[in-house]
């Protein structure tokens, strides 16, 4: 082995070596794997890495935005905990994420396989659900603002048809956070759909044929068949949806701004209020931090549970 | 025999399914073709009650007002000055760099593929402090680059591209090497072309990103002429809640590029979410 190729190596390294060197023949892949990778790498590591390292350093001063601030150790993250609007936000993020998540399992799901059959004009009913989520929070609040006004809009026009009476949507405190949730999933309900459309194209058609010609009914054959199937697309969709529901912020900029009294505010819009509108960067930082830390956990223990589950199902 | 019962039924349950999805159609559909319509009423139709569906007669007052009354075709153009920056940015670096970490040997490229990776779990919220610092102090702020610069390439793209090399077998290029052609050459003549699904699907993530991005330029931009699309909706909102054609024309001009290059792409969607393992 060792004979057989020691040759050619030889007789490469002699050529070479009369025009670059060995060492500089030797470096070459490796420059020009790195000439690959460098530009996004440093992009990346650069915005991110060396980012998240400084707000570490802020989060434990009492920073203004404008000077760096004296070192106050971990007063910023003893303050949150003694914080009522930090609370009140927390809640409001819990609650939201609480009905967003679930919420898109169980319309993205269903919405999914019916959109998976084969029937005519199919292409175009994939485009209606998908199209909202292309929209803008911007276009999406204007649209709210304007869809649901409690007196010149066409949904209470509608309601008030019926016989109901209006209802207040986003300018009622003990609405309002509900109803973000309701357009919060027209908006952007078509990425699960689409996750689960392409994990349901992965799904043998002859396995649910197969559980069909053995007697199951329809429903029988999509519970026990197809629906373990999509285990992985689930735990997808659930950490995703929960991640982007903690991080709640552009819908509640465009619509309600945390109001009517606070009952939006939630901890994205809170944190960036801290921040960039009453200057406290130190504090904002440590908020950012506790959110990241609180959202890891969580996505670590989904994923932990999913993979323990999928052992369980298996043995 | 009872393939022809068997395929009976299945008409059946097509003809229920097209009664379930028409109303989900309207439903999703509905309030983006109204933006639209509203756009083209007169203001007077729509401060009344109960607001008008349909317009009596079309009037492009709306679309008038929003491009002479304030900075809206500005504000376009410092969007699509972003977006055209970021997408180009991205599909060339996103690309190379995926293309590296998948075929390439060369020390340290798992080290800088994980480095990769791990930004992914960080939130933008945790980095917008420090990045508004950083950029302070690069003199940043309050100029486009501001906007465009966080946009250049991004650890979803880089990760994307490489799923997609990783599932496309080597040959192809190698018989371009043995023909003769440099590792770019091979690249942008033989590899890039071959990419056009993920390609597309990164164009379409990043265009979607870059023009609807809020909270950033937000924070980033503060000056009225170097306001996004975005920025300047939400404030314009803000001030003329009761113009509702020049707000909706606004919207609409603002909503339709992103909806021609999902129209465009769509096909690859879903293709590119099974190799890249986004389903999990």
């Amino acid at each position: 082995m060792t004979v057989g190729t020691a040759p050619p190596r030889l007789a490469r390294t002699a050529r070479t070596a009369k025009r670059k060197g060995p060492a500089r023949r030797r470096l070459m892949p490796h420059l020009v794997g790195w000439g690959f990778v460098a530009p996004a790498t440093l992009v990346v590591v650069g915005l991110a890495l060396f980012p998240a390292i400084w707000a570490l350093w802020l989060s434990l001063h009492d920073s203004d935005l404008i000077s760096s601030g004296e070192f106050v150790g971990l007063d910023n993250y003893r303050e949150m905990v003694h914080d009522p609007a930090l609370r009140d936000a927390a809640w409001h993020t819990v609650v939201y994420t609480v009905l967003y998540v679930p919420g898109s399992v169980l319309i993205g799901l269903p919405l999914a396989v019916a959109l998976n059959q084969r029937i005519r004009g199919i292409g175009i009913y994939r485009t209606c659900v998908f199209v909202p989520y292309v929209t803008s929070a911007a276009a999406v609040g204007i649209l709210s603002n304007f869809v649901l006004d409690p007196e010149f809009g066409i949904v209470n026009g509608g309601v008030k048809a019926l016989g109901l009476s209006r209802a207040g949507f986003l300018q009622d405190p003990d609405q309002a956070l509900y109803t973000l949730v309701a357009v919060s999933l027209w908006w952007s309900v078509g990425l699960p759909v689409v996750v689960y459309l392409a994990a349901l194209q992965d799904v043998p058609r002859e396995l649910q044929e197969a559980a069909l010609v053995d007697g199951a009914n329809p429903w029988q054959a999509f519970r026990n068949v197809t629906l373990p199937q999509l285990r992985p697309a689930t735990t997808f969709v659930v950490i995703w949806q929960m991640i982007t529901a903690l991080q709640l912020f552009d819908l509640v900029y465009t619509t309600t701004k945390g109001q009517p009294l606070d009952s939006t505010s939630v901890i994205v819009y809170y944190l960036y209020e801290q921040a960039f509108k009453q200057f406290n960067a130190g504090y904002g930082a440590a908020v950012a931090y506790a959110l990241f830390v609180v959202t890891l956990v969580v996505s670590a223990l989904m994923l932990r549970r999913s993979a323990g589950g999928a052992a369980g199902a298996r043995s | 025999m009872s393939g022809f019962m068997a395929a009976g039924r299945r008409r059946d349950r097509r003809w229920m399914l097209h009664v379930v999805l028409v109303p989900v159609a309207v439903l999703f559909a509905a309030p983006l073709v109204w933006m639209v319509l509203t756009s083209l009423m007169p203001d007077a139709d729509l401060n009344r009650l109960p607001p008008r569906l349909l317009p009596d007669h079309v009037t492009l007052d709306g679309y008038r007002k929003v491009l002479t009354e304030n900075d809206y075709p500005r504000w376009f153009l410092n969007t699509l000055i972003v977006s055209a920056v970021a997408v180009l940015s991205h599909v060339v670096l996103c690309s190379l760099a995926g293309y590296g970490f998948a075929r390439l040997r060369f020390a340290g490229s798992r080290a800088g593929f994980l480095a990769v990776m791990v930004t992914i779990m960080i939130p933008v919220q945790l980095l917008m402090i420090p990045t508004f610092l950083m950029f302070r102090m690069l003199g940043l702020i309050d100029t486009l680059g501001a906007a465009f610069v966080p946009w250049l390439a991004s650890a979803f793209g880089i990760f994307l591209m490489r799923q997609f090399f990783l599932s496309v077998p080597p040959e192809l290029e190698e018989a371009a090497r043995i023909d003769g052609c440099g590792r770019l050459g091979v690249f942008f003549r033989i590899v890039l072309p071959m990419a056009r699904p993920a390609v597309a699907t990164l164009v379409v993530f990043t265009l979607l990103g870059s023009w609807n991005d809020l909270i950033w330029p937000l924070i980033a931009i503060n000056s009225e002429d170097t306001f996004t699309l975005q920025m300047g909706l939400s404030t314009f909102s803000g001030t003329r809640h009761t113009e509702w054609s020049s707000l909706m024309a606004g919207n609409t001009l603002a909503t339709a590029p992103l909806l021609i290059a999902f129209l465009l792409a769509q096909r690859h969607f879903i293709a590119t979410m099974s190799f890249s393992g986004l389903k999990g």
